[in-house]
């Protein structure tokens, strides 16, 4: 990247994800152009009295949806960003300890005897935790772990999860309860709310800042284990805090909005080009980019056509494209 | 500071790889580490930080045990220089250098001006100011390594390790590598320990000589005496001759292997 291109790059990523926010606030079907989006967002603080339709489209409506959007986004590219580093591999996803599909089969298992949204989002948190504890308790041998056995075990446990989450949906009425399943693995933030948001958003929120604030030392845990370890870092304590403020943060996504793939890998290696490998920069631009991207993608999904569009087929068919892009431009960004 | 080994044993499974392994190292002092391939040498190297287990016997830095120290608090005193395969990951020289810091560091904290100002000089110290924003993996062999003494470095190290850092290496960058690691223990009173291939290099550099042999054995002494025709012979299986080659008053010496002992 061109020096002279470096800084209002980064004040652009910075700014990102609230001008995205405040744009597609007024975006939909009820139209507000971004001045009094900004009005309305305000009025309780400044005494301005919108039309009440207005109040309970942003508030209600559009408000929770967005913070939801803004925090899946930041929250999968950080945790895919370390988990990159983590395994010294740049196509782990926040997925590769099987923390998806076990939180998935929760969510599935759930909405077969409930469609309170708070309970669904309670067990996937649960089985999401479950599975990480899984892929670490298999993949420790003689009390030793290595980064492969953890992967090899973290496809392991996502397929046992998979076949779960299958299975349930092979027992799940046909006219109810499969098509709400389904439609649920296929990731949407429309169910959101602020009642519902409030549970998961400070979890995704612990894991962005505790990533934040080690972004340094993932720089040394994706080298050699020794030489990790003789950089003075306390290796095996080091990999289990990244894992669980991963685990926390995809857990409590997939808990909220479903499956979101892509995110994960996408956001991270764009980082990667305009910034190079260091996560001292990485992370804090893949909060900005994620942030922004996954408030965009979900607009076009609310908004783009009259019926709602699945957000992770969104996310595939704009990002497939857009990484082919950068990957012909760039030659792709190594770790 | 003054590091040694006790009675040092280590065996994988039952096949006893290091027996009765003892050693000290003080400031300013250079030990030599050789053998034949496959003997344990990066196996005594590992144990003797803690990265391995002895299954007997003991590591101790002025007369405390290593596992007794917490990990920074060791880590603060040793630096390792692993040996140098080539890596894929491209971090810049600079911010290579600057993760030797990390022992200093809190688990939270960010190398700040301070850490970027040392590491800056470790770089300086080996030669490498230059090569600041090259990316690792687009270095030559010779510049990795330097890189990597640099890092080890800036961790402000009493010892420094080093896993055969002249292997792969042409003859200039050894002979840079070797300077280096006399400079520094000379100027900065650092102690180090070398593994090598070499027994010629382990007599340009080292004060004192471990060699390590197929049974698990060891020999250990002032390197100009351990290093002979005789003890060459037994650990490698090769019929050596140590020569002396004398130019501007300097004394080379040089080992020249003769023929494989069957």
């Amino acid at each position: 990247m061109k020096r002279s291109l470096a800084i209002p790059l980064t004040i652009l990523i910075i700014l990102a994800p609230f001008i995205t926010a405040v744009l597609c606030l007024g975006i939909g079907r009820y139209h507000l152009d971004p001045a009094e989006t900004l009005r309305v967002l305000f009025s309780p603080f400044s005494g301005y009295l919108p039309e009440p339709a207005a109040i309970s489209v942003i508030f209600n409506v559009r408000l929770p949806r967005i913070l939801l959007a803004l925090f899946v986004g930041a929250g999968l590219s950080v945790a895919g960003a370390s988990f990159q580093s983590l395994f010294g591999n740049p196509l782990a996803t926040p997925d590769t300890l099987g923390v998806v599909y076990g939180a998935s089969f929760g969510a599935a298992m759930t909405l077969l005897f409930t469609h309170n949204m708070l309970l669904v989002q309670a067990a996937a948190l649960a089985t999401g935790l479950l599975a990480l504890l899984f892929t670490t308790s298999i993949s420790r041998l003689r009390g030793k772990t290595s980064i492969i056995m953890v992967v090899l075990s973290g496809m392991v446990v996502s397929s046992l999860f998979q076949a779960l989450v299958s299975l349930v949906k092979y027992v799940a009425d046909h006219d109810e309860q499969l098509p709400a399943i389904t439609y649920w693995l296929m990731g949407s933030m429309s169910r959101s709310s602020m009642s519902g948001i409030i549970l998961g958003l400070p979890i995704i929120l612990a894991g962005i800042i505790i990533l934040i604030l080690m972004r340094w030392r993932l720089n040394i845990l994706s080298l050699q284990e020794d030489e990790a370890q003789s950089l003075g870092i306390n290796v095996k304590r080091l990999r289990l805090a990244v894992m669980v403020a991963s685990t926390m943060i995809t857990a409590s996504c997939v808990s909220m909005c479903g499956q979101v793939g892509w995110v994960g890998l996408l956001i991270p290696h764009a980082a990667r080009m305009l910034y190079g490998s260091d996560n001292r920069r990485i992370i804090p631009v893949s909060v900005g980019l994620g942030s922004s991207f996954m408030v965009v993608i979900d607009t076009f999904a609310r908004a783009a056509t009259a019926a709602e569009i699945p957000v992770s087929i969104l996310t595939a068919l704009i990002g497939a494209p857009f990484f082919i892009l950068l990957l012909r431009k760039t030659g792709g960004a190594k770790l | 500071m003054n590091f040694s080994v006790r009675k040092g044993f280590f065996s994988y499974g039952n096949t006893p790889i290091l027996r009765d392994v003892s050693f000290s190292v003080a400031p300013q002092e250079v030990l030599a580490v050789l053998g034949p391939n496959g003997v344990g040498k990066t196996t005594l190297l590992r144990c003797m930080m803690g990265l391995l287990r002895w299954k007997s016997g003991e590591t101790l830095i002025d007369g405390t045990a290593i596992n007794r120290m917490s990990h920074a608090e060791l880590w603060r005193r040793i630096a390792y220089v692993p040996q140098s395969k080539g890596t894929a990951l491209s971090y810049s020289a600079a911010d290579m250098v600057l993760m030797g810091r990390s022992a200093r560091l809190g688990l939270f904290a960010q190398p700040a001006a301070e850490d970027r100002r040392i590491a800056a000089a470790a770089m300086e110290q080996v030669g490498i100011r230059h090569l600041g924003s090259k990316k690792c993996s687009e270095m030559s062999g010779g510049e990795l390594q330097m890189v990597l003494i640099a890092r080890a470095l800036a961790a402000k190290p009493q010892l420094l390790v080093l896993d055969e850092p002249e292997s792969n290496l042409d003859f200039k960058n050894q002979l840079i590598i070797l300077d280096t690691i006399r400079r520094l223990s000379r100027e900065q009173g650092i102690a180090a320990i070398v593994n090598t291939h070499y027994p010629a290099h382990a007599l340009k550099i080292a004060d004192k000589a471990l060699i390590l042999n197929r049974e698990g054995q060891s020999l250990y002494g002032p390197a100009a005496q351990v290093i002979n025709e005789e003890n060459m012979g037994r650990a490698f299986s090769v019929q050596v001759k140590i020569q002396d080659f004398l130019y501007e008053q300097q004394c080379f010496k040089s080992v020249i292997p003769i023929a494989v002992i069957s």
